[in-house]
Order: C-alpha cells, then sequence, then structure tokens
C-alpha cells in the first residue's frame, strides 16, 4: 500500500509539476525566440554577407534535459506496443531550441550564424537506475559583417 | 589576442566550422589536430539529477560539465595545432560516445592552417 501511494505521488509529481515546467519552458523559449529573430542561424557554409566580414569565430551553448517521471512511464508503455512517443518529441525539441538560443546568446554582437550544427547525445542511454536526459549542442561560426 | 566567445576569455587562435577563415587566406594547411577528454559524472551531481528526474527540467551540473569537457578537448586541439605553428584551425567538429556506463568522450577535431 504504502509503496503505491509513493509511486501514484511520483506519478503526480512528474505529471503536474513536469507540465508546468514544460510549458513555462515553451513560453520563454518563444519570447526570446522572437527577440533575436533578427539574427539568423543558417545551415549553410556560404557566408552570407561576402567580403563585407570583419571578424569570424566558433561559437556554441549547450544544456541538458531530463525527463520527467510521468512522461519516463509513458515511455515503458510505448515500448510495450511500439509507434510513435509523442512525449519524448516535445522534451527533444525544447531541448534544441535552447542549444540554439545560448548559442546566439553567447556571442550578442554578431550579426549571422552560419554552418549551425546540432549534436545529439544520450546521458547513460536510459538504462534502468539510472538518469533519462538528452545534451543537445549547437555550434557555428558567428559572423561580424562591416556596417 | 582577441576575446573569444567560445572560452569567455584570450585566445591567439581563430576556430571556425567553416572551410575558410572569412577575410583571410590561408596560405598553408597543416593537417587534422584533435583533442579529446573522457569524463564521468560525480555522485553529488547524480543525486540531484536523479531528483530532477521526478520533475523533469534542466540539470545545470551537466550542462556545465559538458561544456567544461568540450572547452578542454579543445584547448587540447588547439595546443596541438600551436604545435605545428598554426595560427587558426578550420572546420572544427565535435563528437560525442560514451566509453562506458556513466563516462563519456568528447573528442575536437579540426583542420590546422595559416593564414596571412
Amino acid at each position: 500500500m504504502g509503496q503505491l501511494l509513493f509511486f501514484l505521488v511520483l506519478i503526480a509529481c512528474g505529471f503536474f509539476v513536469g507540465n508546468l515546467l514544460e510549458q513555462r519552458h515553451y513560453k520563454a523559449i518563444k519570447g526570446r525566440e522572437r527577440q533575436d529573430f533578427q539574427r539568423p542561424c543558417l545551415a549553410s557554409l556560404k557566408n552570407p554577407v561576402g567580403l563585407n566580414c570583419s571578424k569570424a569565430e566558433l561559437v556554441s551553448g549547450n544544456v541538458v534535459i531530463a525527463v520527467d517521471y510521468f512522461k519516463r512511464l509513458l515511455f515503458g508503455f510505448r515500448n510495450l506496443f511500439g509507434g510513435e512517443i509523442k512525449s519524448y518529441a516535445s522534451l527533444v525539441d525544447r531541448a534544441r531550441r535552447e542549444a540554439i538560443i545560448r548559442m546566439k546568446d553567447s556571442a550578442p554582437s554578431a550579426d549571422y550564424f552560419i554552418n549551425v550544427k546540432v549534436e545529439t547525445s544520450s546521458i547513460s542511454k536510459g538504462a534502468r537506475g539510472t538518469i533519462t536526459a538528452v545534451e543537445m549542442m549547437a555550434y557555428g561560426t558567428a559572423i561580424w559583417s562591416n556596417k | 589576442m582577441e576575446e573569444s566567445y567560445f572560452f569567455k576569455g584570450e585566445l591567439d587562435l581563430v576556430l571556425t566550422n567553416i572551410e575558410t577563415i572569412p577575410g583571410k587566406n590561408i596560405q598553408k594547411h597543416f593537417g587534422l589536430v584533435m583533442g579529446s577528454t573522457i569524463r564521468a559524472k560525480h555522485l553529488g551531481r547524480d543525486i540531484m539529477a536523479n531528483i530532477k528526474n521526478i520533475f523533469g527540467g534542466e540539470l545545470k551540473g551537466y550542462t556545465e560539465l559538458l561544456h567544461e569537457s568540450r572547452v578542454q578537448s579543445t584547448e587540447r586541439m588547439i595546443e596541438q595545432a600551436r604545435e605545428m605553428g598554426a595560427n587558426a584551425v578550420v572546420n572544427v567538429r565535435y563528437t560525442t560516445s560514451s566509453v562506458a556506463q556513466g563516462a563519456s568522450e568528447i573528442l575536437a577535431y579540426g583542420t590546422a592552417v595559416l593564414t596571412d
């Protein structure tokens, strides 16, 4: 009985607190993306300002985000039947967007970011008894144009 | 010496992850340079991470740990480039692989070049 209660508390914590934290994070991400939309991140190798460039430098941003207990439970069920794991999609998505925002924030005076790559790695591969978290690292070349 | 946004400090070498350095000509290619580090997480961070795993959210300790190790592997790569006499490293890339349970290797590699 005690064990069941503990389990239910964990699920409730994961569901309510986890959802709240996620919504808050998404709101923050959207706000910061809107603030900084004039400095584009490009996937291309080419420098958009051509020879009119004064400086170029490597910049990076990274974030590690853990999944909550409720989502891990959903994942456990999904693992039985197969199919898309929607509960993990939002985790990966917000980690990636956060990493890109942090990369942009690390060079506040740059005008463009080119050849942006996002690298994913999982912490401890979701093995039993370990934490489930995903790491995203965004890196690229910041370009300063001559004004 | 210019301020580096990657290291948050001074750096006399130019790093980019494109094939050239805009505004400069590459005069000589020295070849591949690399630096790596293998890191394990420590227990204190792990306990916090386990609590965070119930509620979800960012694991700040891990974020810092991974950034520190990337900085270290980049420093090792730069050291190798300096020994060759290069003043820039182009096409820098990062990869992560897990060597053992709870330990991961972070590798930085690129091409050391001489620019004018």
